[in-house]
Parts: C-alpha cells; sequence; structure tokens
C-alpha cells in the first residue's frame, strides 16, 4: 500500500509500536476470551449431563416405570404404600400456574408497554421506565409473602371455593412478578421500530392509536413474541412463589381455586425436606427436573424460531 | 492469519451504463407564468414559526400555486423541511413548535386548534427524505392510507392499488409480486411505493421533503419523470439541495434563507434572472 513516490506527507511524531507485543497481545486476549467462553459452555453442559445421568438412575428403580411417568396422572412419591411416579399432576399444577400468571401479565405488561412507548410524554416515560425495572429486582419470596398474606385472604373473601393454597393466589403472584420484565422487554421491542414508519402512518392521516396497533406492534412483533416466551419461561420455572402459596398437593385438576404442586414446588419439597439421598423419591426430583430443563429449552427454542420467521429488515 | 490491512478493500462503485434520461426539463418547455394568475393550492401569509424560543420561519407571505411543481431552495437549516411539516401538521408532534400567521389549504384554516388533524394529512401526502416503507406486503402499504378513511371492498381496493401504482411508475415492476415484502425493493422502488402510498389516499398536495436524496441517478430521473406526470393531477411541492433538480422539475421556485422567504417567482426566472443578491450567489455555488 505505501507508495514512496506518493506526497511526502506531514511526519507524524512518536516511535512506531511493536508489531510482535501487539500481536502476543491479540492472542493473549483472544485465548482468554475463548476460555471465558468455554467455561460457561461446560458449566451448562455438565448441569446437563448431571441431570440426565441422575434422571436415567431414576428410571432403572425397580418401583419406577417410563410409561407410568410420562403418561401416569398420579404422583404419590412419599405417601401411602404403593407410590407413584405419573409426571402429569405436577405438569398440570405448572401450566395452570403458568397460564393465570401469563393471563396478567401479557395484556397488562402489552398495554403498559404501549402506553408507555407510544402515548407517555417523554417526562413521564423518563420516571416510569427505572421503576419498573426497580420492580423487577424485588426478590420472588417477597412475592409469595404477598400471596399468602394478600391474595389469598382477598380471593377467599370473594369467593368460599378458594382453598388456602391455591393456583389463582400463586398464578396471580407470578403475573405481576412478570410484569415488569413483560413491560420492559416490550417496551424496548417497540422504541426499536423506527420513528421514519411512525411518521410515514401519521402522514397518511394514521389516529395515534391506529400508529400502534397497524405499524408499531407488527413491526415489533419478533421482540414482543420473544419477550412473552421469556416471561413464560420465568414463569415455568418460578419456585418460590409457587412452593409459598400454590400448595404441595399434586392434584390432577384444572381447578385454579385447588391446591396444586408443580414441578419446581415438588422439587424444592424435596430437597428441603427431609427424603433420603437416594431413595425414588430423591432421584425422581432430578427427572422433574429434567422435564422441566427439556420444556423451557423447547420455549426458548420455539422463541428463536419465531423470532427469525417474523424478524423485519430495517435498511 | 490474515492482517487486517490485507483485508479487501470495498470495490470501486461500478458506473451504471444503461442511459439516464431526464425526459422533463420545464424550464426549457414551459413559458414563466405570474403565480398570482393561478388558483391557490397553499396561502401562506405573514407566517412565523418557533420552536421554543427560537424562530425558524419568519413572517413568510406567498402561495404554492394550483396544479403546479414549486421548489424550496436554500442552505441546510433554513427552515424548509419545517414549512412542509406544519403543511400537513406533522409539528403537531414536536412539543415546543408553535406558528403564527396565516396557513390555508384550499382555504381551510391548517393551523387552527379545532382543524381536524387526521382529515387534513389525509388531504396532504408526504413523502420523506428516505424511503420508509412499512414492512408490509406492497399491496398493504398502499392500500394501508385508503383504508383508514374509506370503507372498501376488496375489488375497490385492487383498483386503487392498481391505479395508485401506475400512478408512481411502478404498477409493471411488480404487479407480479403485490404479496411480497415492500422491504425486498430497490431504494428508488420503494421511494416511488411511498409515492404511490400517498397517492393512494387522494391528496390535494403532495410534499416531498428531498426524495431523491438518498437514490441513484436512475431512480432520481424514475421519480422526476413521475412527478411531471403527477402534475397533472395533483400540486406538488418539493424540497431539494440540487439546483439542477429543481430547475428541471418545477415551474416554481422559492429560496429561503435564515427562515426568511428571499424570493419567489417563475423557476426560469429565478435560475436565470434572480432579482436578489443572494439568491444569485446561493443558485451559483457561491454560498450555502
Ligand atoms: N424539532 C426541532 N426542535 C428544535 N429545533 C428544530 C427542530 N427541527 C428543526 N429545528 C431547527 O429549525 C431550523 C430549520 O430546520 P429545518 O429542518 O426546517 O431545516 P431545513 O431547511 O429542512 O434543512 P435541511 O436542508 O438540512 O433539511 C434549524 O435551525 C433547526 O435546527
Ligand atoms: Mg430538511
Amino acid at each position: 500500500m505505501t507508495n514512496p513516490s506518493a506526497n511526502p506527507t506531514r511526519p507524524i511524531p512518536g516511535r512506531p509500536r511493536s508489531k510482535t507485543a501487539q500481536r502476543v497481545r491479540e492472542r493473549l486476549i483472544q485465548a482468554g476470551l475463548v476460555g471465558c467462553a468455554l467455561f460457561s459452555i461446560l458449566i451448562t453442559a455438565s448441569i446437563v449431563v448431571i441431570l440426565a445421568a441422575e434422571a436415567i438412575q431414576f428410571f432403572r428403580l425397580d418401583e419406577v416405570s417410563i410409561t407410568e411417568f410420562f403418561f401416569g396422572t398420579e404422583w404419590s412419591p412419599l405417601l401411602g404404600a404403593e407410590k407413584h411416579f405419573g409426571i402429569w399432576p405436577l405438569i398440570c399444577g405448572t401450566l395452570l400456574v403458568t397460564a393465570v400468571a401469563m393471563s396478567v401479565a401479557l395484556p397488562l405488561g402489552l398495554i403498559t408497554a404501549v402506553y408507555l412507548s407510544e402515548y407517555a410524554p417523554p417526562r413521564l416515560r423518563a420516571v416510569l421506565k427505572p421503576t419498573l425495572e426497580v420492580l423487577a429486582g424485588i426478590p420472588t419470596v417477597v412475592f409469595g409473602f404477598f400471596a399468602l398474606t394478600v391474595i389469598t385472604p382477598g380471593l377467599i373473601s370473594l369467593h368460599e371455593g378458594f382453598e388456602i393454597y391455591n393456583a389463582f393466589s400463586a398464578g396471580i403472584a407470578v403475573g405481576i412478578m412478570c410484569l415488569p420484565i413483560v413491560t420492559s422487554l416490550t417496551e424496548d421491542a417497540l422504541q426499536a421500530v423506527p420513528r421514519a414508519l411512525r411518521a410515514g402512518a401519521f402522514g397518511l392521516g394514521a389516529t395515534r392509536f391506529e400508529v400502534s396497533v397497524k405499524i408499531v406492534l407488527p413491526a415489533a412483533l419478533s421482540g414482543i413474541v420473544a419477550a412473552f416466551l421469556l416471561a413464560i419461561a420465568r414463569a415455568v420455572g418460578e419456585t418460590m412463589i409457587v412452593a409459598l402459596a400454590a400448595g404441595s398437593s399434586p392434584n390432577m385438576t384444572l381447578d385454579p381455586r385447588e391446591s396444586v404442586q408443580t414441578m419446581t414446588g415438588y422439587m424444592v419439597q424435596i430437597f428441603l425436606g427431609d427424603a433420603s439421598n437416594y431413595g425414588p423419591e430423591y432421584l425422581s426430583s432430578y427427572a422433574v427436573a429434567f422435564m422441566l430443563f427439556v420444556m423451557t429449552f423447547g420455549i426458548t427454542v420455539i422463541g428463536q424460531k419465531i423470532r427469525k420467521r417474523f424478524r423485519e429488515v430495517y435498511q | 492469519m490474515m492482517e487486517p490491512s490485507e483485508a479487501a478493500l470495498p470495490e470501486e462503485p461500478v458506473a451504471t451504463h444503461e442511459e439516464i434520461t431526464f425526459k422533463t426539463d420545464l424550464s426549457q418547455t414551459r413559458p414563466s407564468e405570474d403565480p398570482q394568475d393561478l388558483d391557490a393550492a397553499v396561502r401562506v401569509e405573514r407566517f412565523s414559526s418557533w420552536y421554543g424560543d427560537f424562530q425558524a420561519l419568519q413572517a413568510l407571505s406567498f402561495v404554492i400555486p394550483e396544479n403546479r411543481i414549486t421548489a424550496f431552495i436554500g442552505p441546510s437549516g433554513c427552515g424548509k423541511s419545517t414549512l412542509l411539516r406544519w403543511i400537513n401538521r406533522m409539528n403537531d408532534l414536536v412539543p415546543s413548535a408553535r406558528a403564527e400567521g396565516v396557513l390555508e389549504l384550499h382555504g381551510t384554516d391548517l393551523l387552527s386548534s379545532q382543524a381536524d388533524v387526521v382529515d387534513l394529512r389525509r388531504r396532504v401526502g408526504m413523502v420523506f427524505q428516505k424511503p420508509n416503507p412499512f414492512p408490509k406486503s406492497i399491496y398493504d402499504n398502499v392500500a394501508f392510507g385508503p383504508r383508514l378513511h374509506r370503507k372498501l371492498s376488496r375489488s375497490e381496493t385492487d383498483d386503487l392499488v392498481e391505479q395508485s401504482l401506475n400512478d408512481a411508475a411502478l404498477w409493471d415492476e411488480v404487479k407480479d409480486r403485490l404479496k411480497a415484502s415492500a422491504l425486498s425493493l430497490s431504494g428508488g422502488q420503494q421511494q416511488r411505493l411511498c409515492i404511490a402510498r400517498a397517492v393512494a389516499c387522494g391528496p390535494e398536495i403532495l410534499l416531498m421533503d428531498e426524495p431523491c436524496s438518498a437514490l441513484d441517478p436512475k431512480s432520481t430521473a424514475a421519480i422526476e419523470n413521475l412527478m411531471a406526470t403527477l402534475r397533472q393531477h395533483y400540486t406538488i411541492a418539493i424540497v431539494t439541495h440540487n439546483m439542477q433538480q429543481a430547475a428541471r422539475t418545477s415551474d416554481f421556485t422559492a429560496f429561503l434563507y435564515q427562515g426568511e422567504l428571499i424570493e419567489f417567482g417563475a423557476t426560469q426566472q429565478i435560475f436565470t434572472k434572480p432579482e436578489q443578491r443572494e439568491t444569485e450567489n446561493y443558485i451559483t455555488g457561491r454560498f450555502g
């Protein structure tokens, strides 16, 4: 590239940096980065391997049959003479709580995000958005407490059918817990839609509502779906609230007024209770954990797929 | 390992060998008219506007004549976009913006707080500097505006989309892929789509703010030719930094400088014998 016959340039002060030192430094930095990346991949992989190994041990036990585990509708590992390991009551409890939580968090979060992004005056937004993010940092045990001491008594006073521990109360609390993430991520997705699109729609005579609903929401769809799925994954994996408020009776039910047990709730019960370290009930929690992992993993994968599918490229 | 300095340099832009024809050259073909003799589409009188304490436009008075192309020229920051944004009330979105004076579209007061802003914006089409098609299909982009304001049957919409795309000289290029995403079009096609989108609402005036500044010469020629055709049905106001473009396409030219209207007249007159010293300096490139 250098051409000595080109115009003589103004000399630049200083000595040239050592190329070797530069190269060595680049190599070191690269090695460090690769090391860190490998480390976190390794940790994740080993967690999965341990989960799978223990789950396999569980299925090897005489008392356990794989068919019962995947298709059985009775989960009674601790009580009774005969133990049953059918996972559906736990999945049912998890889905019930998640469904209640999402019917609170998704619509409310979406509406709040649209308000913040499209309607709120900038100064109000500057206050509300950080406040929301602070809410996202509240420890979940607080929400569990809130469910038990406020939501449940409230529900019972409205309707007598609610049990002390019930899926509805826990679901509402999980929903409130998820609300800040849903709102914040959805709002980010809405803000990422180029201003020029809004200007174009306003210029054609669209009202603020039409701009929000017909232009901004569809354009932000991939981000919104991703936010929703992240919230669902969090709700499925939420532990503290359900352990406190949903109860610990693995019921095969779709009635949210009843007490249920979620997958996470069961694991807490096993690890905190005085179950032995090797019995079938202990090992069963690994199988449940593995199922939970598969579920959240599935949600994430679906999220990625949807994101790719709906992603629009601007410019 | 590849050294960064040896990475391939970006390729030289390849010159296009296709012939670029600018069909229009109004300044050569049309006699100068007096704007006072024509019907006014937009009437501007003692019109001033502010952003907070900053006065962006200073007591402008002129008319934009009906069914003609009026070019707004002037150095960056002189208030051209501000003026256009008042005509379709886009400045409503800027909290600090306010205005005084008279601004009328076919007799409708554009500044009145009672004005139906949504209806005003329908009557005024706007084409922006950078093409901004919605991330929807080509068809839905064109149908977007009309669907906001009217109930249309399927076949009415089809006809309107075809007619608008025809008006924007885009129909032949996209008629086989109306359902394709508008973002799959080239920049020049996207800009013509934005024109079709604006035209589909049946505007009384089309505002174009530097519509060609992001386009190559060929697309620019396409848009300029298009303006000459649209001129039969629409009033057009165009902002441009390209003096040849202003001279080629417009019937009238307004020269703004620091928020003031220095000169307004037939394009031919402005470009051949401007009355003001500043105008002459600007169009000959001595400042700007
Ligand atoms: N939203 C705003 N808030 C405050 N001042 C603004 C705003 N928009 C424009 N201005 C100011 O108003 C003046 C006119 O701006 P305008 O955008 O109309 O210029 P322009 O003639 O279109 O320039 P250009 O050729 O660079 O597009 C400028 O000094 C600009 O800084
Ligand atoms: Mg401008």
